[in-house]
C-alpha cells in the first residue's frame, strides 16, 4: 500500500523508515489500517484451516489423523474467535471511523491505542509460538474446558497466555472508545445525534470492559492449575469443573455481543445510505444496542443446559435467552422498515448488509431453538450448534466485516474497486455459505455430533455437500479480497462521498487528512438526514 | 507523536485520564471478583474445612500488614495533595514513603509464604493433599489471591516509581498531576482489595 496520508501538518514530521512510521504511529487511522491488514490475514488463515477440516471430514484419516484434526479445529477456533471476530470490527473500522463519525481528531488516548495494537501483535505472536513449542498445538477446542485443558500435554499454557494478552488489548480498546465517545463528540453532537455505529461501539466498549476481566482471571486459573496443581477445577482435590464452565461463559457469552453489536452498527450505517432514508426508529435502534449489551450478561447459563444445573436455573436462563431476541428483533424490524419505501440501491456494501440481515435472522431464530430446553437437549453438541454459530458469527459479524470493507474502502484508501467483481464474489459467498452451513443444520438434526473425527456412512452425503459448499465459499472470499487488493493499486481515485452518505466521515477527503477535519465540524441535526432537500 | 500533536491537546484533559483510570479499575474489580466467586462457592461447600484451615493464619501478621498498607495509602494521598499545592519535596517524600511501605508489605507477605511453604503447605504438596478438600481449596485460594494481590502491589510500586522520577525531573507538578493521581487511585484500589482479603483469610474462621 502506498502512503495514503498526505503530510500537510504545520509541524514537519521527523524522518522515519516506512515500518517505524506505521508501527510507531498514534494516528487512529493508521492503527485501524494495520489492524485491518492483520485481521484480513487471520481471516484468510482461519478460512484455510476451515477448508482443511471440511476436506478431512469427507475422507477421515486420509488427510489428518484424529489428533491433528483436533488441533486443526482448535486452531481454527482460536484464530477466528480471539484474533478475528472479537477484535474484528471495533479495532479496524471502529478505530478508523469512530473519531471521524463523531467529529474528533483522534481517540481519547492515542498512545494507549498504539499499545493495544502492540498487545494484539504480542498476543498473536504468543499464540502462534505455541504451535512450535514442546507439546505442539493445543487440542482443547477454543473453549479450553477444564479438566482436559489442565491435563493435556499440548501447549495450552502459551496459547492461554496469548489470549490473556489479547484480552488486555480488548479492554484498552473498549476503555479508549467509551472515554472517546463521552468526551470528544463534536460540538452540537448530543447523544441522540450520534450515528448508530458509534452507539454500538459504545455498548461494545462496556461489554469489553465488564466481561473480559472474568475471562482473564479464568485463564490465569488454567495456567496456575497447569503449573501448580491448585485444584480449583479438579474434583480429586474438591474443585469443580462446572465452575470453569460458568466462569468461561460469563465472559464468552457477552463476547458474542462484542462480535455482533458492532456488526449491527455497520449495517445501521449502510442501510439508510443505500435506501436514502433516515433510519426508522433511530432511538429504538440506538437503545436496543444498549439493551442487548445489558441482557447479554445474564444468559451464559444457556451454554450449560446439559452440564448439570437445577431445573429452575435452566428455565431462567432459557427465558433470559429469549429476552435477548427482543432488542435484536427491534433492530431487524427497524432496518426492514427503513428499506420500506426507500429508494434502494444495491451496490456491493448494501448486498453484504442485506446478506447480514438475512443470515443473521436465520442464526438468531435457530438460536431460539437452541435456547429452548427440550430441543437443546436434542441438538446439544451436534452440527446444529456449529451451523447456528456460523450463521451468527460468519453470516453476522463476518458479512458485516465485508460490508464495512466495501462501504468504507473508498474512504480508507482513496480508491474505488470494481463493482462487478465484488458482486460476483458476493454471489459465490452467498451460495457457498448456505450450502456449507445450512447443511450443518440438517446434519445436526440427523444426529451428527460436532468435533467428531469420523462418523457412520449415513452422514456422508451431508458432509460432502458441506465440503463442496466450503470450496465455493473459499472461492468467493478469494474473489472478494482479490478484487479489493487489486483496487488498492489500480482503483480509480475516490471522491469524498461516493455513496451519498450523510454522516461526518463523508464530509472530509478520501483518505482523510492526518487530523481528520480542516476544522472540527459543528453538528446541527441528527444523522441520516435524507429528504426535504437535506441531501448534501 | 507526529501527526496527532493537535489531537493530543484536544484529547488529554486531566478529566479524560481520570475517567479512563476509573474504567480500568472497574475491570480490575471484575478480575478479582472472579476469584471471590470461587471463594464464595467453595466456602459454602466446605465450611468446616475452611474453618479449620483459617486457624492456620496468623491474625497478628495480617493485622500488621493491613496497618502498613493503610498507612501507605495515607502517604500517597498526602503526596498528591502536596504536589497539587506545589510542595514538590513533600510530595517526593510521600511517594517515597508509599513505595517503602509497599516493599515492607511484600516482605512480610514473603516471610509468611516462606513459613507456610517451609511446613510443606503449598498447592499440590503431599502435606496439603492429605488434608480435607476444604483445606486444600482454602490454601489454594490463599496463595492465588494473595499472590495476584502481591503482583498488583509490585506493579503499583513500579508505577509510583515512574511518577517519582517524573516528579523529580519536573515533568509532574502543580499544573499536571493526572499521572500521580491515577497512580494513587490504583494504589488505593489495591489497598481496598486487601481490606477484603484480610477478613476472608485471617478473621473469618
Amino acid at each position: 500500500m502506498t502512503d495514503p496520508l498526505p503530510t500537510a501538518t504545520a509541524q514537519p514530521p521527523r524522518p522515519r523508515g516506512f515500518l517505524a512510521a506505521w508501527l510507531l504511529s498514534t494516528d487512529h487511522k493508521r492503527i485501524g489500517i494495520m489492524y485491518l491488514a492483520a485481521l484480513t490475514l487471520v481471516l484468510a488463515a482461519g478460512a484455510a484451516l476451515g477448508v482443511l477440516m471440511r476436506l478431512s471430514a469427507v475422507a477421515p484419516g486420509a488427510l489428518l489423523n484424529a489428533r491433528h484434526y483436533n488441533q486443526t479445529f482448535t486452531l481454527h477456533g482460536v484464530l477466528m474467535i480471539f484474533l478475528f471476530v472479537i477484535p474484528g470490527i471495533p479495532v479496524s473500522f471502529g478505530n478508523f471511523l469512530l473519531p471521524l463519525l463523531i467529529g474528533a481528531r483522534d481517540v481519547a488516548f492515542p498512545r494507549l491505542n498504539r499499545l493495544s495494537w502492540w498487545l494484539y501483535l504480542t498476543g498473536a505472536a504468543v499464540i502462534l509460538s505455541s504451535l512450535f513449542l514442546k507439546g505442539g498445538p493445543l487440542d482443547t477446542g477454543w473453549t479450553f474446558y477444564a479438566p482436559y485443558s489442565v491435563q493435556t500435554r499440548t501447549q495450552v499454557s502459551f496459547a492461554v497466555v496469548g489470549v490473556f494478552i489479547l484480552g488486555f488489548s480488548s479492554i484498552l480498546t473498549g476503555l479508549n472508545f467509551v472515554t472517546t465517545i463521552h468526551r470528544l463528540r463534536a460540538p452540537g453532537m448530543g447523544w441522540l445525534r450520534m450515528p448508530l455505529f458509534p452507539w454500538t461501539l459504545y455498548a461494545t466498549g462496556w461489554v469489553q470492559l465488564l466481561a473480559t476481566p472474568v475471562l482473564a482471571v479464568t485463564l490465569v486459573f488454567i495456567v496456575l492449575e497447569r503449573f501448580f496443581g491448585v485444584g480449583f477445577f479438579d474434583p480429586a482435590k474438591g474443585g469443580d469443573p462446572i465452575l470453569f464452565e460458568h466462569l468461561f461463559w460469563i465472559y464468552s457469552h457477552p463476547a458474542v455481543y462484542i462480535m455482533v453489536l458492532p456488526a449491527m452498527g455497520v449495517v445501521s450505517e449502510i442501510v439508510p445510505t443505500f435506501a436514502r432514508r433516515t433510519v426508522y426508529g433511530y432511538r429504538a435502534v440506538a437503545f436496543s444496542a444498549v439493551c442487548i449489551a445489558a441482557v447479554g450478561y445474564l444468559v451464559w447459563g444457556h451454554h450449560m443446559f446439559t452440564s448439570g444445573m437445577s431445573d429452575t436455573s435452566r428455565t431462567l436462563f432459557s427465558l433470559l435467552t429469549f429476552l435477548v431476541a427482543v432488542p435484536s428483533g427491534v433492530k431487524i424490524f427497524n432496518w426492514v422498515a427503513t428499506l420500506h419505501g426507500g429508494s434502494i440501491r444495491t451496490d456491493a456494501p448494501m448486498l453484504f448488509a442485506l446478506t447480514f440481515i438475512f443470515l443473521f435472522s436465520i442464526g438468531g431464530l435457530t438460536g431460539l431453538i437452541i435456547g429452548s430446553l427440550a430441543p437443546n437437549l436434542h441438538v446439544h453438541a451436534t452440527y446444529f450448534i456449529v451451523g447456528h454459530f456460523h450463521y451468527v458469527m460468519f453470516g453476522g459479524a463476518g458479512m458485516a466485516f465485508l460490508a464495512a470493507l466495501h462501504y468504507w474502502f473508498p474512504k480508507i484508501t482513496g480508491r474505488l474497486y470494481d463493482e462487478r467483481a465484488a458482486r460476483a464474489g458476493w454471489v459465490l459467498l452467498f451460495v457457498g455459505f448456505n450450502l456449507l452451513y445450512f447443511t450443518m443444520f440438517v446434519l445436526g438434526l440427523q444426529g451428527m455430533p460436532r468435533r467428531y473425527f469420523d462418523y457412520p456412512a449415513r452422514y456422508f452425503p451431508g458432509h460432502m455437500t458441506a465440503t463442496v459448499g466450503s470450496w465455493i465459499l473459499a472461492l468467493g472470499l478469494a474473489v472478494v479480497l482479490g478484487n479489493l487488493l487489486r483496487a488498492l493499486r489500480r482503483g480509480a481515485p475516490a471522491p469524498a462521498d461516493p455513496w451519498g452518505g450523510t454522516t461526518l466521515e463523508w464530509t472530509t477527503s478520501s483518505p482523510p487528512p492526518p487530523e481528520n477535519f480542516e476544522e472540527i465540524p459543528v453538528v446541527t441535526r441528527g444523522p441520516y438526514a435524507y429528504g426535504e432537500g437535506a441531501r448534501r | 507523536m507526529t501527526a496527532v500533536a493537535g489531537a493530543g491537546a484536544q484529547a488529554h484533559g486531566e478529566g479524560g485520564a481520570k475517567l479512563g483510570m476509573w474504567l480500568f479499575l472497574l475491570t480490575e474489580l471484575l478480575f478479582f471478583s472472579g476469584a471471590f466467586l470461587l471463594y464464595a462457592v467453595f466456602r459454602a461447600r466446605y465450611a468446616a474445612g475452611f474453618h479449620a484451615a483459617a486457624a492456620d493464619e496468623s491474625t497478628a501478621i495480617g493485622t500488621a500488614n493491613t496497618l502498613v498498607l493503610l498507612t501507605s495509602s495515607l502517604c500517597m494521598a498526602l503526596a498528591i495533595a502536596a504536589l497539587r499545592q506545589g510542595r514538590v519535596r513533600a510530595s517526593l517524600l510521600g511517594q517515597g514513603a508509599t513505595m517503602l511501605l509497599g516493599l515492607v508489605f511484600l516482605a512480610v507477605k514473603a516471610t509468611e509464604w516462606a513459613g507456610k511453604i517451609g511446613r510443606g503447605l503449598y498447592p499440590d504438596s503431599p502435606v496439603l493433599l492429605r488434608r480435607e478438600h476444604g483445606e486444600v481449596l482454602f490454601f489454594g485460594l490463599y496463595y492465588v489471591l494473595t499472590g495476584i494481590h502481591a503482583v498488583h502491589v509490585a506493579i503499583g510500586i513500579g508505577v509510583i516509581a515512574a511518577a517519582f522520577l517524573l516528579t523529580a525531573r519536573g515533568r509532574l507538578g502543580p499544573g499536571r498531576y493526572a499521572l500521580l493521581e491515577n497512580a494513587g487511585l490504583f494504589w488505593h484500589f489495591v489497598d481496598v482489595v486487601w481490606i477484603y482479603l484480610f477478613p476472608l483469610f485471617y478473621l473469618v474462621t
